[in-house]
């Protein structure tokens, strides 16, 4: 890894970080990279990775529910009018 | 005066059964106690101004004849499952003024039981840590040594139980997180079958990990809260229905075969923690238990397969804080939706859940993701395996909990890697989703505590208990 993936990750990851905090977790990563990395030596055969994963469905059915709207629209950074408001996009 | 020191639930029930105290009492004398000694440890991030209604609403319930156990029982609630209308913060600042719309079903099942909600407790930002120094709101202190860190993430529950600022108190567990501060305090942690308890209001880190875990100064007291909150919730898409739990259930008690990995402990393990666990398994062995070797080969690479599939985890839950609907928001300061983003979650996160989200973002990357994410995968998949075939021939596998004793506050900070190994024997467990229960097992030189962890398959949480006090009994 170099300091050009550190600032491409940031950026996929929308994360502001400094230059001088880039530079500390380059080297943070290449550590934890090169302790993970032993397991490119374990042999697993043919295994299928979690094979009990599966979906689980349940009907699209309206339930009542017991969340208070204010308490929601409480948390709300910016608002108006009661709706949630963002910043322009278009 | 109650004897905080060696009350327990079964004990304090009595009590409040015959009128020896109230609720009320039960609740101030805990509440003393914090205002003595929570500014030193930190243990508590807020201490609820309903704590003693709660206890007169409990109170009644003894007079009208339906209380139960846990009725009255003064609770620490770590401070990433939601409890209505109180913060929950995750240790973040990201949180920091976050109010929860709605009650996790485990607070649900409290709430009905009559159970008093004592406080939020502190933990690792986003859970993300060994030794609670991660957290937006300070270090929280061990009890047991007041310049140690009391283990992590569940530090601050683990702190509170331990310096009797509460009767009973919950954490969760991605990887020892609770094991792992029981270990260092002195007490019983119980990480329980993945899907036994509900995820439903849990703020997420590892989702295929994570399991909400009760600590007690006793065996029983874990067993007791296990069994109040072990249920299925269809608001959990993980939770284990009915069916599947009765059969996975240990269809016997009495179980005495012990198998020991021995060679997972070869190195990087304390000599004074080896010694304490090879006297540990001279009383069981005494008392009649059959001890065996067993090989785990794959369990080495445990913690490297933890630390690929938890940050990818971590990446995608931790997307959801953006600054846009709730949290902290740099909205007011910057013109740009992208710019909320990027400085709502570059200030808003701290410097581990960076790291983390980092590491994730990069083992999911294209290019990247057989490599690690798959592979990892199949990595988890054959320690599963592993385990599931080891329990055919024993009942148990013990280790140590941990391979040191709590160490100093400040200490491993700065090096991420020697931070994780903190959770080199608790990997395994949460990787294969069976239950472990870690019990204090002595006194080092220097007044630390000791810990063995029991491991048992799926659902055999019973086995478990059993065991654990019937070392109770004979450490």
């Amino acid at each position: 890894m170099n300091i050009k993936d550190v600032e491409n990750l940031a950026e996929l990851a929308k994360l502001d970080m400094s230059g001088e905090e880039k530079e500390a977790m380059l080297k943070d990563m290449d550590s934890i990279l090169g302790y993970v990395k032993q397991i490119e030596e374990v042999e697993v055969g043919d295994v299928k990775p979690s094979y009990d994963v599966y979906n689980v469905w349940r009907e699209d059915k309206i339930e009542p529910r017991e969340f208070s709207k204010e308490i929601i629209t409480e948390e709300f950074p910016d608002k108006q009018d009661g709706f949630l408001k963002v910043k322009k996009i278009l | 005066m109650i004897d905080l020191k060696n009350l327990t639930i079964e004990k304090a029930h009595e009590s409040l059964v015959k009128g020896e105290f109230t609720c009320k009492e039960l609740v101030e004398a805990y509440l003393k106690t914090i205002t003595e000694k929570n500014k030193e440890l930190n243990a508590y991030l807020e201490v609820y101004s309903d704590a003693v209604f709660q206890a007169e609403e409990a109170q009644k319930r003894f007079t009208n004849g339906t209380a139960t156990i846990l009725t009255g029982i003064p609770f620490a609630i770590k401070d990433n499952i939601l409890i209505e209308g109180k913060i929950a913060s995750a240790g973040s600042k990201i949180l920091e003024n976050y109010k929860a719309s709605y009650d996790a079903t485990v607070i649900k099942d409290l709430k009905k039981e009559g159970a008093v909600l004592l406080g939020r407790t502190n933990m690792d930002e986003f859970a993300m840590g060994s030794s609670t120094q991660t957290s937006a709101y300070g270090v929280t202190r061990n009890p047991v040594d007041t310049f140690r860190v009391p283990g992590g993430s569940s530090g601050g529950s683990a702190a509170a139980l331990a310096g009797d600022l509460t009767l009973a108190a919950l954490g969760t567990e991605t990887c020892g997180s609770v094991r792992e501060p029981s270990a260092f305090c002195g007490l019983v942690g119980l990480k329980p079958t993945y899907g036994a308890l509900s995820r439903h209001g849990i703020i997420a880190m590892g989702n295929s990990l994570d399991q909400v875990s009760p600590f007690g100064k006793c065996v029983r007291d874990t067993e007791i809260i296990f069994n109040s909150l072990s249920r299925y919730d269809k608001e959990d898409g993980t939770s284990v229905p009915d069916v599947v739990r009765n059969k996975m259930k240990a269809a016997h008690s009495g179980a005495k075969k012990i198998g020991v990995p021995w060679h997972l402990f070869k190195e990087g393990v304390d000599k004074e923690v080896e010694e304490n666990f090879k006297q540990s398994l001279e009383k069981f062995k005494k008392a009649g238990y059959e001890i065996v070797d067993i090989e785990l080969p794959h369990a080495q690479y445990s913690l490297a397969a933890y630390y690929i599939i938890m940050p990818a985890e971590v990446s995608t839950n931790l997307s959801r804080f953006d600054g846009i609907r709730y949290g902290y928001s740099a909205n007011k300061e910057v013109d740009n939706l992208k710019d909320v983003y990027m400085k709502s979650r570059g200030r808003g996160f701290g410097k581990e859940a960076r790291r983390r989200i980092l590491l994730g973002t990069y083992v999911l990357s294209h290019g990247y993701y057989d490599a690690y994410y798959n592979k990892a995968l199949k990595v988890r998949e054959k320690i599963r395996e592993e385990v599931m075939n080891a329990f055919k021939n024993v009942d148990y596998i013990l280790t140590p909990t941990v391979p040191i004793t709590a160490f100093k506050l400040g200490e491993k900070m700065d090096d991420p890697v020697a931070m994780y190994l903190c959770d080199i024997f608790s990997a395994p467990a949460n990787l294969a989703g069976v239950p472990s229960i870690a019990l204090p097992s002595g006194i080092s030189s220097n007044k630390l505590p000791f810990s063995i962890q029991f491991m048992a398959p799926h659902f055999h949480e019973n086995n478990l208990f059993e065991v654990g006090k019937k070392f109770e009994e004979i450490r």
